[in-house]
Protein backbone atom coordinates (compact mmCIF):
# COMPACT_ATOMS: atom_id res chain seq x y z
CA UNK A 1 0.00 0.00 0.00
CA UNK A 2 1.21 3.42 -0.83
CA UNK A 3 1.86 5.58 2.18
CA UNK A 4 1.13 9.11 1.23
CA UNK A 5 1.84 11.69 3.82
CA UNK A 6 0.65 15.20 3.83
CA UNK A 7 -2.69 16.91 4.16
CA UNK A 8 -4.82 13.78 4.45
CA UNK A 9 -2.47 11.79 6.62
CA UNK A 10 -1.74 14.38 9.20
CA UNK A 11 1.49 14.73 11.04
CA UNK A 12 1.05 11.44 12.88
CA UNK A 13 1.03 9.58 9.59
CA UNK A 14 4.17 11.31 8.48
CA UNK A 15 5.98 10.41 11.66
CA UNK A 16 4.92 6.76 11.39
CA UNK A 17 5.87 6.49 7.76
CA UNK A 18 9.22 8.15 8.13
CA UNK A 19 10.01 6.05 11.21
CA UNK A 20 9.17 3.03 9.18
CA UNK A 21 11.62 3.96 6.46
CA UNK A 22 14.34 5.18 8.78
CA UNK A 23 14.26 2.02 10.86
CA UNK A 24 14.95 -0.11 7.80
CA UNK A 25 18.36 0.08 6.25
CA UNK A 26 18.67 0.65 2.53
CA UNK A 27 18.87 -2.41 0.30
CA UNK A 28 21.78 -0.98 -1.64
CA UNK A 29 23.86 -0.95 1.54
CA UNK A 30 23.87 -4.72 1.76
CA UNK A 31 27.40 -5.07 0.45
CA UNK A 32 26.43 -7.45 -2.30
CA UNK A 33 26.55 -7.24 -6.06
CA UNK A 34 29.47 -7.55 -8.48
CA UNK A 35 32.80 -6.12 -7.29
CA UNK A 36 31.19 -5.08 -4.01
CA UNK A 37 34.55 -5.05 -2.24
CA UNK A 38 35.63 -1.96 -4.14
CA UNK A 39 32.41 -0.63 -5.63
CA UNK A 40 30.09 0.17 -2.75
CA UNK A 41 27.16 1.27 -4.87
CA UNK A 42 26.06 2.30 -8.36
CA UNK A 43 23.63 5.08 -9.01
CA UNK A 44 21.89 6.46 -12.09
CA UNK A 45 19.97 9.71 -12.07
CA UNK A 46 17.69 11.18 -14.72
CA UNK A 47 16.58 14.82 -14.80
CA UNK A 48 13.22 15.59 -16.43
CA UNK A 49 11.02 18.65 -16.71
CA UNK A 50 7.46 19.36 -17.72
CA UNK A 51 7.23 21.00 -21.07
CA UNK A 52 6.26 24.68 -20.88
CA UNK A 53 6.36 25.02 -17.09
CA UNK A 54 9.02 27.19 -15.42
CA UNK A 55 11.87 25.25 -13.81
CA UNK A 56 11.56 24.96 -10.00
CA UNK A 57 14.24 27.58 -9.31
CA UNK A 58 12.44 30.19 -11.42
CA UNK A 59 8.81 29.18 -10.74
CA UNK A 60 6.75 31.16 -8.28
CA UNK A 61 5.59 29.35 -5.17
CA UNK A 62 2.06 28.84 -6.50
CA UNK A 63 3.40 27.50 -9.80
CA UNK A 64 5.70 25.12 -7.98
CA UNK A 65 2.80 23.81 -5.95
CA UNK A 66 0.76 23.33 -9.12
CA UNK A 67 3.60 21.43 -10.75
CA UNK A 68 3.97 19.25 -7.69
CA UNK A 69 0.28 18.47 -7.69
CA UNK A 70 0.48 17.51 -11.34
CA UNK A 71 3.48 15.23 -10.98
CA UNK A 72 3.10 13.65 -7.56
CA UNK A 73 0.04 11.44 -8.25
CA UNK A 74 1.66 10.23 -11.50
CA UNK A 75 4.78 9.23 -9.60
CA UNK A 76 2.86 7.60 -6.77
CA UNK A 77 0.84 5.43 -9.14
CA UNK A 78 3.93 3.92 -10.78
CA UNK A 79 3.97 0.12 -10.33
CA UNK A 80 7.53 0.46 -8.95
CA UNK A 81 6.11 2.69 -6.23
CA UNK A 82 3.42 0.27 -5.09
CA UNK A 83 4.97 0.07 -1.61
CA UNK A 84 6.31 3.59 -1.66
CA UNK A 85 6.67 6.36 0.85
CA UNK A 86 5.79 9.81 -0.31
CA UNK A 87 6.72 12.90 1.68
CA UNK A 88 6.21 16.59 1.15
CA UNK A 89 9.46 18.30 2.10
CA UNK A 90 7.83 20.63 4.63
CA UNK A 91 6.39 17.63 6.53
CA UNK A 92 9.82 16.22 7.29
CA UNK A 93 12.00 17.49 10.10
CA UNK A 94 15.51 18.72 9.36
CA UNK A 95 16.89 15.61 11.03
CA UNK A 96 14.74 13.23 8.98
CA UNK A 97 15.82 14.94 5.79
CA UNK A 98 19.43 14.72 6.91
CA UNK A 99 19.07 10.96 7.39
CA UNK A 100 17.71 10.70 3.84
CA UNK A 101 20.69 12.74 2.63
CA UNK A 102 23.10 10.43 4.41
CA UNK A 103 21.42 7.51 2.67
CA UNK A 104 21.74 9.27 -0.69
CA UNK A 105 17.97 9.18 -1.14
CA UNK A 106 17.67 12.94 -1.49
CA UNK A 107 20.22 15.62 -2.30
CA UNK A 108 21.52 18.17 0.16
CA UNK A 109 19.77 20.84 -1.94
CA UNK A 110 16.47 19.00 -1.75
CA UNK A 111 16.75 18.74 2.03
CA UNK A 112 16.73 22.53 2.15
CA UNK A 113 13.43 22.74 0.24
CA UNK A 114 10.15 23.65 1.85
CA UNK A 115 6.60 23.76 0.44
CA UNK A 116 6.21 22.77 -3.21
CA UNK A 117 8.75 19.95 -3.12
CA UNK A 118 8.40 16.28 -2.32
CA UNK A 119 10.17 12.95 -2.45
CA UNK A 120 8.72 9.55 -3.27
CA UNK A 121 10.78 6.44 -2.63
CA UNK A 122 10.19 2.71 -2.66
CA UNK A 123 10.39 0.64 0.50
CA UNK A 124 13.67 -1.01 -0.44
CA UNK A 125 15.11 2.49 -0.92
CA UNK A 126 16.51 1.58 -4.31
CA UNK A 127 14.39 4.07 -6.24
CA UNK A 128 13.74 7.63 -5.22
CA UNK A 129 12.12 10.47 -7.09
CA UNK A 130 12.57 14.05 -6.00
CA UNK A 131 9.93 16.47 -7.22
CA UNK A 132 10.91 20.11 -7.70
CA UNK A 133 14.56 19.82 -6.86
CA UNK A 134 16.61 21.73 -9.44
CA UNK A 135 14.47 20.08 -12.13
CA UNK A 136 10.83 19.10 -11.87
CA UNK A 137 11.86 15.47 -11.62
CA UNK A 138 15.09 14.01 -10.38
CA UNK A 139 14.76 10.25 -10.44
CA UNK A 140 17.44 7.90 -9.22
CA UNK A 141 18.00 4.18 -8.99
CA UNK A 142 20.69 2.87 -6.68
CA UNK A 143 22.16 -0.64 -6.44
CA UNK A 144 24.90 -2.20 -4.39
CA UNK A 145 28.14 -3.15 -6.10
CA UNK A 146 28.91 -2.40 -9.73
CA UNK A 147 25.46 -2.49 -11.31
CA UNK A 148 25.25 0.60 -13.46
CA UNK A 149 23.50 -1.23 -16.28
CA UNK A 150 20.89 -2.71 -13.97
CA UNK A 151 20.30 0.63 -12.31
CA UNK A 152 19.87 2.34 -15.67
CA UNK A 153 17.56 -0.37 -16.95
CA UNK A 154 15.28 -0.03 -13.93
CA UNK A 155 15.24 3.75 -14.07
CA UNK A 156 14.73 3.87 -17.81
CA UNK A 157 11.61 1.79 -17.38
CA UNK A 158 10.25 4.19 -14.77
CA UNK A 159 11.01 7.10 -17.10
CA UNK A 160 9.21 5.43 -20.00
CA UNK A 161 6.18 4.79 -17.82
CA UNK A 162 6.08 8.39 -16.66
CA UNK A 163 6.42 9.85 -20.12
CA UNK A 164 3.19 8.11 -21.12
CA UNK A 165 1.41 10.33 -18.62
CA UNK A 166 3.40 13.56 -18.49
CA UNK A 167 4.69 15.64 -21.34
CA UNK A 168 8.43 16.06 -20.80
CA UNK A 169 10.34 19.04 -22.15
CA UNK A 170 12.24 17.52 -25.06
CA UNK A 171 13.89 19.08 -28.07
CA UNK A 172 14.68 16.92 -31.12
CA UNK A 173 18.16 18.43 -31.30
CA UNK A 174 19.11 19.11 -27.67
CA UNK A 175 17.21 16.22 -26.09
CA UNK A 176 15.78 16.52 -22.58
CA UNK A 177 15.85 20.14 -21.47
CA UNK A 178 17.10 20.78 -17.96
CA UNK A 179 17.42 23.80 -15.68
CA UNK A 180 21.20 23.64 -15.91
CA UNK A 181 22.75 23.44 -19.38
CA UNK A 182 25.29 20.96 -18.01
CA UNK A 183 22.57 18.29 -17.78
CA UNK A 184 20.87 18.83 -21.14
CA UNK A 185 20.60 15.91 -23.57
CA UNK A 186 20.22 12.66 -21.70
CA UNK A 187 19.72 14.42 -18.37
CA UNK A 188 21.61 11.44 -17.02
CA UNK A 189 24.26 11.26 -14.36
CA UNK A 190 25.63 7.78 -13.71
CA UNK A 191 27.96 7.33 -10.78
CA UNK A 192 29.62 4.75 -8.59
CA UNK A 193 30.94 5.00 -5.07
CA UNK A 194 34.38 3.44 -4.84
CA UNK A 195 36.32 2.34 -1.77
CA UNK A 196 39.99 2.59 -2.74
CA UNK A 197 42.12 2.64 0.42
CA UNK A 198 45.19 1.14 -1.25
CA UNK A 199 45.25 3.81 -3.98
CA UNK A 200 45.14 6.46 -1.26
CA UNK A 201 47.70 4.73 0.96
CA UNK A 202 50.11 4.31 -1.95
CA UNK A 203 49.50 7.93 -3.00
CA UNK A 204 48.28 7.04 -6.47
CA UNK A 205 44.83 8.48 -6.05
CA UNK A 206 45.57 11.95 -7.40
CA UNK A 207 47.05 10.47 -10.55
CA UNK A 208 43.91 8.39 -11.02
CA UNK A 209 41.70 11.43 -10.45
CA UNK A 210 43.62 13.50 -12.98
CA UNK A 211 43.60 10.76 -15.60
CA UNK A 212 39.88 10.22 -15.19
CA UNK A 213 39.14 13.95 -15.33
CA UNK A 214 40.91 14.18 -18.67
CA UNK A 215 38.45 11.81 -20.29
CA UNK A 216 35.36 13.72 -19.29
CA UNK A 217 34.56 11.87 -16.09
CA UNK A 218 34.57 13.42 -12.64
CA UNK A 219 35.99 11.93 -9.46
CA UNK A 220 35.42 13.47 -6.10
CA UNK A 221 35.80 12.41 -2.52
CA UNK A 222 32.52 11.44 -0.96
CA UNK A 223 33.54 13.25 2.21
CA UNK A 224 36.24 15.76 1.31
CA UNK A 225 38.56 16.07 -1.67
CA UNK A 226 41.68 14.32 -2.97
CA UNK A 227 43.96 12.73 -0.40
CA UNK A 228 41.88 14.40 2.29
CA UNK A 229 38.90 12.27 1.30
CA UNK A 230 37.56 10.57 4.40
CA UNK A 231 36.93 6.86 4.52
CA UNK A 232 38.81 6.49 1.21
CA UNK A 233 35.45 6.77 -0.53
CA UNK A 234 35.24 8.42 -3.94
CA UNK A 235 32.48 9.02 -6.40
CA UNK A 236 33.09 8.73 -10.12
CA UNK A 237 30.53 10.04 -12.60
CA UNK A 238 30.01 11.18 -16.18
CA UNK A 239 30.07 14.89 -16.92
CA UNK A 240 28.95 14.93 -20.54
CA UNK A 241 25.23 14.53 -21.10
CA UNK A 242 24.88 15.78 -24.68
CA UNK A 243 26.17 13.96 -27.76
CA UNK A 244 26.52 10.50 -26.24
CA UNK A 245 23.83 7.86 -25.86
CA UNK A 246 22.91 6.72 -22.35
CA UNK A 247 24.32 3.25 -23.00
CA UNK A 248 27.57 4.70 -24.34
CA UNK A 249 28.00 6.85 -21.24
CA UNK A 250 27.41 3.87 -18.97
CA UNK A 251 29.74 1.56 -20.89
CA UNK A 252 32.53 4.13 -20.80
CA UNK A 253 32.08 4.66 -17.09
CA UNK A 254 31.92 0.92 -16.49
CA UNK A 255 35.18 0.39 -18.37
CA UNK A 256 37.01 3.04 -16.38
CA UNK A 257 35.66 1.67 -13.09
CA UNK A 258 36.91 -1.81 -13.98
CA UNK A 259 40.34 -0.30 -14.60
CA UNK A 260 40.28 1.49 -11.26
CA UNK A 261 39.31 -1.81 -9.60
CA UNK A 262 42.37 -3.44 -11.17
CA UNK A 263 44.59 -0.59 -9.98
CA UNK A 264 43.22 -0.84 -6.48
CA UNK A 265 43.66 -4.64 -6.40
CA UNK A 266 47.24 -4.28 -7.59
CA UNK A 267 47.94 -1.59 -5.03
CA UNK A 268 46.54 -3.88 -2.31
CA UNK A 269 48.80 -6.72 -3.36
CA UNK A 270 51.78 -4.38 -3.46
CA UNK A 271 50.99 -3.21 0.04
CA UNK A 272 50.80 -6.78 1.30
CA UNK A 273 54.00 -7.77 -0.42
CA UNK A 274 56.17 -4.72 -0.01
CA UNK A 275 54.79 -2.65 2.84
CA UNK A 276 53.16 -5.28 4.96
CA UNK A 277 54.40 -3.72 8.17
CA UNK A 278 52.70 -0.39 7.46
CA UNK A 279 49.55 -2.20 6.42
CA UNK A 280 49.50 -4.51 9.45
CA UNK A 281 50.13 -1.57 11.74
CA UNK A 282 47.21 0.37 10.26
CA UNK A 283 44.86 -2.58 10.37
CA UNK A 284 45.88 -3.54 13.89
CA UNK A 285 45.51 0.00 15.18
CA UNK A 286 42.11 0.40 13.58
CA UNK A 287 41.02 -2.85 15.19
CA UNK A 288 42.20 -1.76 18.60
CA UNK A 289 40.65 1.69 18.41
CA UNK A 290 37.32 0.56 16.98
CA UNK A 291 36.98 -2.13 19.64
CA UNK A 292 38.10 -0.05 22.60
CA UNK A 293 37.50 3.66 22.05
CA UNK A 294 34.96 5.53 24.19
CA UNK A 295 34.77 8.66 22.08
CA UNK A 296 35.13 8.93 18.34
CA UNK A 297 34.55 11.74 15.84
CA UNK A 298 32.98 11.00 12.48
CA UNK A 299 36.20 11.61 10.55
CA UNK A 300 38.14 9.15 12.66
CA UNK A 301 35.32 6.63 12.45
CA UNK A 302 35.17 6.81 8.66
CA UNK A 303 38.91 6.32 8.33
CA UNK A 304 39.09 3.46 10.82
CA UNK A 305 36.05 1.73 9.33
CA UNK A 306 37.69 2.02 5.92
CA UNK A 307 40.68 0.09 7.27
CA UNK A 308 38.40 -2.50 8.85
CA UNK A 309 36.66 -2.88 5.50
CA UNK A 310 40.02 -3.28 3.77
CA UNK A 311 40.89 -5.87 6.42
CA UNK A 312 37.74 -7.82 5.57
CA UNK A 313 38.53 -7.70 1.85
CA UNK A 314 42.07 -8.94 2.42
CA UNK A 315 40.95 -11.83 4.59
CA UNK A 316 42.08 -10.53 7.97
CA UNK A 317 38.54 -10.86 9.26
CA UNK A 318 35.89 -13.46 8.57
CA UNK A 319 33.26 -12.75 5.95
CA UNK A 320 30.36 -12.36 8.39
CA UNK A 321 32.12 -9.42 9.96
CA UNK A 322 32.09 -7.47 6.74
CA UNK A 323 28.40 -6.78 6.99
CA UNK A 324 28.74 -5.18 10.42
CA UNK A 325 31.47 -2.88 9.13
CA UNK A 326 29.43 -1.88 6.07
CA UNK A 327 26.47 -1.01 8.26
CA UNK A 328 28.59 1.06 10.62
CA UNK A 329 29.60 3.39 7.78
CA UNK A 330 25.98 4.54 7.68
CA UNK A 331 25.01 4.12 11.33
CA UNK A 332 27.82 6.38 12.56
CA UNK A 333 26.84 9.31 10.34
CA UNK A 334 25.71 12.31 12.43
CA UNK A 335 21.99 12.27 11.57
CA UNK A 336 21.78 8.50 11.91
CA UNK A 337 23.25 8.77 15.40
CA UNK A 338 20.95 11.62 16.36
CA UNK A 339 17.80 9.87 15.16
CA UNK A 340 18.19 7.13 17.78
CA UNK A 341 18.30 9.64 20.59
CA UNK A 342 15.33 11.39 22.22
CA UNK A 343 17.22 14.62 22.86
CA UNK A 344 19.53 16.75 20.80
CA UNK A 345 23.09 15.52 21.23
CA UNK A 346 26.07 17.79 21.69
CA UNK A 347 29.16 16.93 19.68
CA UNK A 348 30.87 15.17 22.60
CA UNK A 349 27.74 13.17 23.35
CA UNK A 350 27.54 12.15 19.72
CA UNK A 351 31.17 11.06 19.73
CA UNK A 352 30.54 8.96 22.82
CA UNK A 353 27.45 7.40 21.30
CA UNK A 354 29.34 6.70 18.08
CA UNK A 355 32.07 4.86 19.97
CA UNK A 356 29.42 2.93 21.96
CA UNK A 357 27.61 1.80 18.82
CA UNK A 358 30.83 0.70 17.18
CA UNK A 359 32.04 -1.20 20.27
CA UNK A 360 28.71 -2.95 20.65
CA UNK A 361 28.46 -3.89 17.01
CA UNK A 362 32.03 -5.17 16.87
CA UNK A 363 31.88 -7.02 20.20
CA UNK A 364 32.27 -10.39 18.50
CA UNK A 365 34.88 -9.13 16.08
CA UNK A 366 37.91 -11.45 16.20
CA UNK A 367 41.41 -9.92 15.97
CA UNK A 368 42.95 -9.75 12.49
CA UNK A 369 44.20 -13.13 11.30
CA UNK A 370 47.67 -11.85 10.48
CA UNK A 371 49.33 -15.26 10.36
CA UNK A 372 46.68 -16.66 8.03
CA UNK A 373 46.86 -13.76 5.57
CA UNK A 374 50.63 -13.41 5.57
CA UNK A 375 51.09 -17.15 5.01
CA UNK A 376 49.38 -16.68 1.64
CA UNK A 377 51.44 -13.64 0.69
CA UNK A 378 54.72 -13.84 -1.13
CA UNK A 379 56.65 -11.06 0.46
CA UNK A 380 58.69 -9.24 -2.15
CA UNK A 381 61.55 -7.21 -0.73
CA UNK A 382 61.46 -3.64 -1.96
CA UNK A 383 63.99 -2.66 -4.58
CA UNK A 384 66.35 -0.60 -2.48
CA UNK A 385 69.76 -0.80 -4.13
CA UNK A 386 72.35 -2.25 -1.76
CA UNK A 387 70.37 -1.88 1.41
CA UNK A 388 67.95 -4.58 2.44
CA UNK A 389 66.03 -2.33 4.79
CA UNK A 390 63.05 -0.46 3.31
CA UNK A 391 64.23 2.61 1.46
CA UNK A 392 63.23 5.89 3.02
CA UNK A 393 62.75 7.57 -0.33
CA UNK A 394 60.08 5.26 -1.69
CA UNK A 395 58.20 4.89 1.50
CA UNK A 396 55.92 7.80 2.35
CA UNK A 397 56.84 9.51 5.58
CA UNK A 398 54.91 8.55 8.67
CA UNK A 399 53.16 11.88 8.53
CA UNK A 400 51.79 11.62 5.04
CA UNK A 401 50.70 8.02 5.37
CA UNK A 402 48.80 8.94 8.49
CA UNK A 403 47.15 11.73 6.60
CA UNK A 404 46.18 9.38 3.81
CA UNK A 405 44.64 6.99 6.24
CA UNK B 1 41.11 20.55 -0.70
CA UNK B 2 41.15 20.66 -4.48
CA UNK B 3 40.21 23.61 -6.67
CA UNK B 4 36.57 23.40 -7.81
CA UNK B 5 37.50 24.73 -11.23
CA UNK B 6 40.51 22.75 -12.46
CA UNK B 7 40.13 19.95 -9.87
CA UNK B 8 43.91 19.52 -9.95
CA UNK B 9 45.54 22.24 -7.88
CA UNK B 10 45.10 22.77 -4.18
CA UNK B 11 42.58 25.46 -3.40
CA UNK B 12 43.83 28.57 -1.67
CA UNK B 13 41.03 31.04 -2.39
CA UNK B 14 37.74 30.38 -0.63
CA UNK B 15 34.64 32.21 -1.69
CA UNK B 16 31.12 32.25 -0.46
CA UNK B 17 28.37 33.66 -2.60
CA UNK B 18 24.78 34.01 -1.65
CA UNK B 19 22.53 33.13 -4.55
CA UNK B 20 18.79 33.27 -4.07
CA UNK B 21 19.28 33.09 -0.34
CA UNK B 22 21.37 29.96 -0.69
CA UNK B 23 24.98 29.93 0.29
CA UNK B 24 27.29 28.61 -2.39
CA UNK B 25 30.84 27.79 -1.44
CA UNK B 26 33.57 27.88 -4.00
CA UNK B 27 37.20 26.87 -3.54
CA UNK B 28 39.80 27.85 -6.09
CA UNK B 29 43.51 27.60 -6.66
CA UNK B 30 45.64 30.69 -7.16
CA UNK B 31 45.74 30.35 -10.96
CA UNK B 32 42.05 29.74 -11.49
CA UNK B 33 41.03 32.55 -9.18
CA UNK B 34 43.24 34.95 -11.17
CA UNK B 35 41.92 33.64 -14.47
CA UNK B 36 38.40 34.29 -13.32
CA UNK B 37 39.18 37.69 -11.90
CA UNK B 38 38.11 36.61 -8.49
CA UNK B 39 40.38 39.16 -6.92
CA UNK B 40 37.25 41.21 -7.34
CA UNK B 41 34.58 38.77 -6.21
CA UNK B 42 31.75 41.15 -6.94
CA UNK B 43 32.37 40.99 -10.66
CA UNK B 44 32.37 37.25 -10.65
CA UNK B 45 29.44 35.18 -11.85
CA UNK B 46 28.44 31.87 -10.39
CA UNK B 47 27.39 30.75 -13.85
CA UNK B 48 31.01 31.01 -14.94
CA UNK B 49 32.16 28.80 -12.19
CA UNK B 50 29.48 26.19 -12.59
CA UNK B 51 29.52 26.08 -16.36
CA UNK B 52 33.02 27.05 -17.32
CA UNK B 53 34.79 30.27 -17.95
CA UNK B 54 33.00 32.96 -19.86
CA UNK B 55 29.62 31.22 -19.80
CA UNK B 56 27.83 34.25 -18.48
CA UNK B 57 29.68 36.69 -20.71
CA UNK B 58 28.91 34.56 -23.73
CA UNK B 59 25.22 34.77 -23.06
CA UNK B 60 25.59 38.47 -22.33
CA UNK B 61 27.42 39.24 -25.57
CA UNK B 62 25.05 37.42 -27.87
CA UNK B 63 21.81 38.41 -26.21
CA UNK B 64 20.33 41.86 -26.78
CA UNK B 65 20.06 43.63 -23.47
CA UNK B 66 16.74 43.22 -21.73
CA UNK B 67 15.74 40.22 -23.82
CA UNK B 68 13.17 38.15 -21.98
CA UNK B 69 12.01 34.61 -22.56
CA UNK B 70 8.48 34.97 -24.00
CA UNK B 71 7.36 31.92 -22.05
CA UNK B 72 8.71 32.60 -18.56
CA UNK B 73 10.15 36.12 -18.52
CA UNK B 74 13.67 34.94 -17.70
CA UNK B 75 16.61 37.23 -18.51
CA UNK B 76 20.31 36.64 -19.05
CA UNK B 77 21.21 38.56 -15.93
CA UNK B 78 19.33 35.91 -13.93
CA UNK B 79 21.42 33.29 -15.66
CA UNK B 80 24.55 35.10 -14.65
CA UNK B 81 23.45 34.89 -11.04
CA UNK B 82 22.46 31.24 -10.87
CA UNK B 83 23.79 29.40 -13.91
CA UNK B 84 20.29 27.99 -14.37
CA UNK B 85 17.66 28.74 -17.01
CA UNK B 86 14.03 29.69 -16.45
CA UNK B 87 12.12 27.16 -18.54
CA UNK B 88 12.50 24.80 -21.48
CA UNK B 89 11.65 27.60 -23.94
CA UNK B 90 14.69 29.56 -22.68
CA UNK B 91 16.88 27.16 -24.69
CA UNK B 92 15.35 28.63 -27.85
CA UNK B 93 15.25 32.20 -26.54
CA UNK B 94 18.95 32.28 -25.63
CA UNK B 95 20.14 29.72 -28.18
CA UNK B 96 22.87 31.91 -29.67
CA UNK B 97 24.68 32.34 -26.40
CA UNK B 98 24.00 28.82 -25.20
CA UNK B 99 25.37 27.06 -28.25
CA UNK B 100 29.08 27.82 -27.75
CA UNK B 101 28.66 27.10 -24.04
CA UNK B 102 27.12 23.70 -24.72
CA UNK B 103 29.80 22.97 -27.29
CA UNK B 104 32.44 23.65 -24.64
CA UNK B 105 31.05 21.33 -22.05
CA UNK B 106 29.57 18.48 -24.04
CA UNK B 107 30.38 16.27 -26.99
CA UNK B 108 28.74 17.94 -29.93
CA UNK B 109 25.40 19.70 -30.01
CA UNK B 110 23.12 16.87 -31.03
CA UNK B 111 21.33 14.60 -28.59
CA UNK B 112 21.71 11.00 -29.72
CA UNK B 113 20.13 9.19 -26.82
CA UNK B 114 16.64 8.37 -25.67
CA UNK B 115 13.66 10.04 -27.24
CA UNK B 116 10.16 9.99 -25.70
CA UNK B 117 8.02 7.32 -27.33
CA UNK B 118 5.32 9.82 -28.12
CA UNK B 119 7.77 11.85 -30.17
CA UNK B 120 9.18 8.75 -31.80
CA UNK B 121 5.68 7.90 -32.98
CA UNK B 122 5.14 11.40 -34.35
CA UNK B 123 8.47 11.30 -36.13
CA UNK B 124 7.72 7.88 -37.59
CA UNK B 125 4.34 9.14 -38.79
CA UNK B 126 5.84 12.27 -40.31
CA UNK B 127 8.34 10.15 -42.20
CA UNK B 128 5.63 7.78 -43.40
CA UNK B 129 3.49 10.69 -44.56
CA UNK B 130 6.39 12.23 -46.46
CA UNK B 131 6.97 8.96 -48.27
CA UNK B 132 3.29 8.49 -49.07
CA UNK B 133 3.07 12.01 -50.52
CA UNK B 134 6.09 11.32 -52.72
CA UNK B 135 4.58 8.02 -53.90
CA UNK B 136 1.33 9.84 -54.60
CA UNK B 137 3.07 12.39 -56.83
CA UNK B 138 4.74 9.58 -58.75
CA UNK B 139 1.46 7.74 -59.13
CA UNK B 140 -0.28 10.85 -60.49
CA UNK B 141 2.54 11.68 -62.89
CA UNK B 142 2.59 8.17 -64.27
CA UNK B 143 -1.23 8.15 -64.41
CA UNK B 144 -1.67 5.21 -62.01
CA UNK B 145 -4.96 6.55 -60.72
CA UNK B 146 -6.02 3.45 -58.79
CA UNK B 147 -2.71 3.49 -56.89
CA UNK B 148 -3.12 7.19 -56.29
CA UNK B 149 -6.58 6.68 -54.81
CA UNK B 150 -5.37 4.03 -52.40
CA UNK B 151 -2.38 6.21 -51.42
CA UNK B 152 -4.76 9.10 -50.68
CA UNK B 153 -6.78 6.82 -48.42
CA UNK B 154 -3.64 5.81 -46.56
CA UNK B 155 -2.61 9.44 -46.11
CA UNK B 156 -6.06 10.34 -44.82
CA UNK B 157 -5.99 7.46 -42.36
CA UNK B 158 -2.56 8.50 -41.02
CA UNK B 159 -3.52 12.16 -40.76
CA UNK B 160 -6.69 11.17 -38.94
CA UNK B 161 -4.61 9.32 -36.34
CA UNK B 162 -2.83 12.52 -35.55
ZN1 LIG C 1 42.35 25.62 -10.23
ZN1 LIG D 1 11.95 30.57 -20.36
Amino acid sequence: MLQTCGENWGIKGVIMAIRNILSKSSDWLRGEGPHHQIVVSSRVRLARNLSGAPFPGWAKKAERTQILERIRPRVEELPEMADAFSFACQDLSALEKQVLVERHLISREHAAKGPGSAVVMNKRQTLSIMINEEDHLRMQAIRSGLQLRAAFKALNKVDSELEQKVDFAFDPVLGYLTACPSNVGTGMRASAMLHVPALVLSEQINQVIQAVNKIGLAVRGLYGEGTEALGNLFQISNQITLGEREEEIIERLQKVILQIIDHEQNARQTLLQQRSNTLLDSIGRSYGTLRHAYSMGSKEALNLLSLAKLGCDLGFYSEEQQHAVDELFMETQPAHLQKGSPKKLATEERDTLRADIIRRKLAEFQPPDVAGVMARVQVVPQKTGEETAPAEGTEPSGESSEGAL
Amino acid sequence: MLCDVCKTETASVFLTQIVDGKMQKVNMCEGCSKAKGVADPTGFALADLLLGMGAAQQLERTTPEGKRCPQCGFTQSEFKKTGRLGCSVCYGTFSEGLEPMLKGMHKGLKHTGKCPERLQRTQARDNALRELHADLRHAVVSERYEDAASLRDKIKALEFEA
